[in-house]
């Protein structure tokens, strides 16, 4: 169904399936960032600010880093051209043991098409305007969420899995099918964040962390 | 069997048809849904019979509509219209799923899956339903997806490599480390056993920098088995042989090595560190040459433990356990030139000031004289009376030590029951400041370099604590410095150094302070968060 969406140059009245896929992609950079500065993952000052979407976001300027996430977005870029990827998940794990302390959930639907019978009037483009207050809102509230998420004190890594249907194509070196690194049912809290969506995607947010008691 | 998949339309209309005429395509799915579905066993009959619709149709529907109210539409508008016509053929599926399927919301865990995320597995179906109407075999991958209770058609898949690490530049670690912010800092609120201590600018070890076995120290409160002279040679005690270390070589000589049935009570070097005084307790003070390692003399005539020494130049003060305080000059033959009675109770602090103008002593007896430091002026067989005599600890007072900054300064440390610090001004007599700390004191040491001292402690905490003059307060504590009590303790002669004993027969050297001269020179040795003197760190 995605592939067969308006297929026109991209105006500003319609964002093509490429445009949103562009977004998307470029919001899960800025939201893996944000999350991995907020959670201390990597030391604060491998961070630079730069401005994005209306206001500043720190962006990693490990080289290291940057070209892994690079690497793992293309490829889910790739993923959401196909309509293959369903959700991503970005798991802060411990470093030692290895016990998964918190989920970074963000969940990829496509948008319903507008059902057929309203006419053949398209109905209109969502402005790029509003999508990226949307993510602002989305990257503030990443933020925001410190407030309430368990203090982090040991060293921790991230891993970044992926969600895709069968059918997906994945490069077989590249992608290793893995367990979920999900939080155990009774210790896990789920807080879900603001959504935001293009005309072809949309995209929800939800953390879930490992609470003890 | 054939199973057709339905497409997705068909689902939306189902429900609606369940009270109406229904359509052969509704019908025929139906027929198979009703062929697992226990509750609608009446159209059985009708699933065989697809082609003559119309006939078996009322049949059914009037069944159909009762089963429709009682079973389908009460199970919610979800199953009905997921569980039974998505899955319509799939066989009984277990309880479990059923479960899960109809109440999404409710108890989603079961052996397979442990957290299940109701929004993923309705989304799984819906994508199912509306966007992936070619899957492959799908009776089979959806009976499995039943049976196995994985929601269709998703992988999990991660990068194959890990994610890098955070570069280790050990520069950028290391001044990490000193602006990390404090409730993130290890050791202050977590309170970990290793690391440092201390507040943003200062930050003091809270591991020895050496350690040194000392195998049969004796765990006694009231000895003093420790000197650290002013030559940096570290005199100890143990059991009834004396060793001197030298700090600069590491080098242990043996000085003296006594008979097996005694032990050394209290051991001092002299100011200029040539001889060392030793105390037994059979009351004799006995005087060692230090580079000859010889004895000079013994000095007896104490009936009892001589538990504390001080030297004052050319006077060996002791301090005995029936009370009594003797100087001693080691220059003449008739040794004791003076007695200064005022304890009831074991003598086990002794201290002369620096300019031998003042003697403070501490007994078991809860009292702390300070005597004027005059010797001889009066026949040695005539008691003096201590200039002043406090009596405000309530427990022995085996801690005293004179400020090198400020000479009327007295600190003095009471013992379990008393646990507190009072700082005198031995000019005035008044107690200027007073602080409570946590354990028995077993000692105090000033600092030359800044304005703080620093206290060792005994029961319960074993701790070592350093604390600021005049404000009190608390500026570093190493927890568990030792595994029993911190009983001994001496200042190197650069003021730098703390050495500590106890009788787990460890003598561990702490780094405390830092010299603001030498400033320069250690900078050099990459010692962990010591900080100079002067430098207020940007930390």
């Amino acid at each position: 169904m995605a592939p067969t969406k308006q297929k026109q140059a991209p105006t500003r009245q319609a964002i093509t399936l490429k445009g949103s896929t562009a977004l998307v992609t470029e919001f899960f950079k800025f939201a893996a960032n944000t999350v991995l500065f907020q959670r201390g993952v990597y030391p604060a000052d491998d961070f630079q600010m730069v401005k994005k979407y209306g206001q500043t976001v720190l962006v990693t300027q490990d080289l290291a880093l940057e070209n892994y996430l690079e690497k793992i977005l293309k490829q889910v870029n790739q993923w959401l051209l196909t309509g293959s990827i369903t959700q991503l998940v970005l798991a802060i794990i411990s470093k030692e043991n290895r016990t998964p302390l918190e989920r970074w959930v963000f969940d990829i639907n496509l948008v319903e098409p507008p059902a057929a019978t309203e006419g053949s009037q398209p109905a209109p483009a969502k402005p790029e305007s509003d999508i990226q207050a949307e993510i602002r809102n989305i990257l503030k509230q990443i933020v925001a969420t410190v407030t309430f998420l368990p203090v982090i004190d040991e060293p921790t890594v991230f891993n970044i899995l992926a969600y895709t249907k069968e059918s997906a194509d994945v490069p077989a070196n590249e992608w290793v099918d893995t367990d979920p690194l999900a939080i155990e049912a009774s210790k896990s809290q789920q807080v879900k964040l603001r959504s935001f969506s293009t005309d072809v995607h949309r995209i929800e947010a939800m953390v879930a962390y490992r609470y003890e008691g | 069997m054939a199973y057709t998949p339905k497409t997705p339309t068909r689902h939306g209309r189902s429900r609606s048809e369940t009270k109406t005429p229904l359509s052969s395509s509704f019908f025929g799915s139906n027929n198979l849904a009703d062929a697992s579905n226990p509750f609608i066993v009446a159209s059985r009959p009708a699933s065989r019979a697809a082609s003559p619709v119309k006939k078996s149709s009322t049949q059914v529907q009037a069944s159909l509509k009762k089963q429709a109210s009682v079973g389908l539409i009460r199970k919610g508008g979800v199953e009905s219209r997921l569980d039974v016509v998505t899955r319509d053929y799939v066989p009984p599926p277990p309880k479990s799923e059923k479960r899960s399927r109809s109440q999404p919301s409710r108890d989603n865990r079961d052996r397979f899956i442990t957290t299940r995320d109701p929004a993923d597995e309705v989304a799984a179906t819906l994508d199912l339903m509306s966007l992936n109407p070619e899957s492959a075999s799908p009776g089979h991958t959806a009976r499995l997806a039943a049976a196995t209770g994985v929601p269709l058609n998703r992988r999990i898949l991660a990068y194959h490599e890990p994610p890098p690490a955070a570069s280790s530049d050990p520069l950028m670690t290391q001044a990490r480390e000193l602006v990390r912010p404090l409730y993130a800092r290890a050791g202050s609120a977590s309170g970990s056993s290793s690391g440092s201590t201390g507040t943003k600018d200062r930050k003091i070890s809270t591991s020895a920098q050496r350690v040194l076995d000392a195998p049969g120290m004796i765990d006694d409160f009231y000895l003093n088995l420790i000197s650290w002279s002013s030559l940096n040679v570290v005199g100890i005690a143990l059991g009834s042989s004396a060793y001197a270390w030298k700090a600069e070589t590491g080098e242990v000589t043996l000085i003296s090595e006594g008979p097996e049935d005694t032990y050394i009570s209290s051991l001092d070097y002299s100011n200029d560190g040539q001889y060392l005084g030793i105390g037994y307790p059979n009351g004799a003070v006995e005087l060692w040459d230090v580079e000859t390692q010889q004895k000079l003399r013994t000095m007896a005539g104490h009936s009892a433990q001589v538990g504390v020494l001080s030297w004052n130049g050319h006077i060996l003060s002791s301090g005995c356990q029936d009370g009594s305080i003797w100087h001693h000059d080691v220059r003449v033959a008739r040794h004791k030139v003076m007695e200064l009675l005022g304890h009831q109770g074991e003598v086990c602090g002794l201290k002369w000031r620096s300019d031998g103008e003042l003697l403070a002593s501490g007994g078991n007896d809860n009292v702390l004289n300070i005597w004027d430091g005059r010797v001889g002026d009066v026949g040695p067989s005539t008691p003096s009376s201590a200039r002043w005599t406090k009596r405000n600890h309530t427990a022995a007072v085996k801690a005293v030590a004179w400020c090198p900054w400020q000479p009327a300064l007295l600190a003095s440390g009471g013992g379990t029951s008393d646990a507190t610090v009072h700082i005198w001004n031995t000019t005035t007599g008044a107690r200027l400041h007073s602080l409570v700390t946590p354990a028995q004191i077993s000692s105090i040491q000033w600092s030359p370099h800044r304005k703080e001292f620093l206290t060792t402690h005994g029961y319960p905490t074993n701790a070592i604590m350093v604390h600021s003059y005049p404000s009190m307060d608390k500026v570093a504590e190493i927890k568990d410095a030792h595994d029993s009590r911190v009983l001994f303790s001496a200042i190197s002669p650069n003021g730098e150094l703390v050495c500590t004993a106890a009788g787990d027969e460890n003598l561990k050297f702490w780094k405390i302070w830092e010299a603001p001269k030498m400033k320069k020179k250690e900078a050099k040795d990459s010692r962990k968060g010591s900080t100079a003197v002067g430098i207020l760190g940007i930390r």
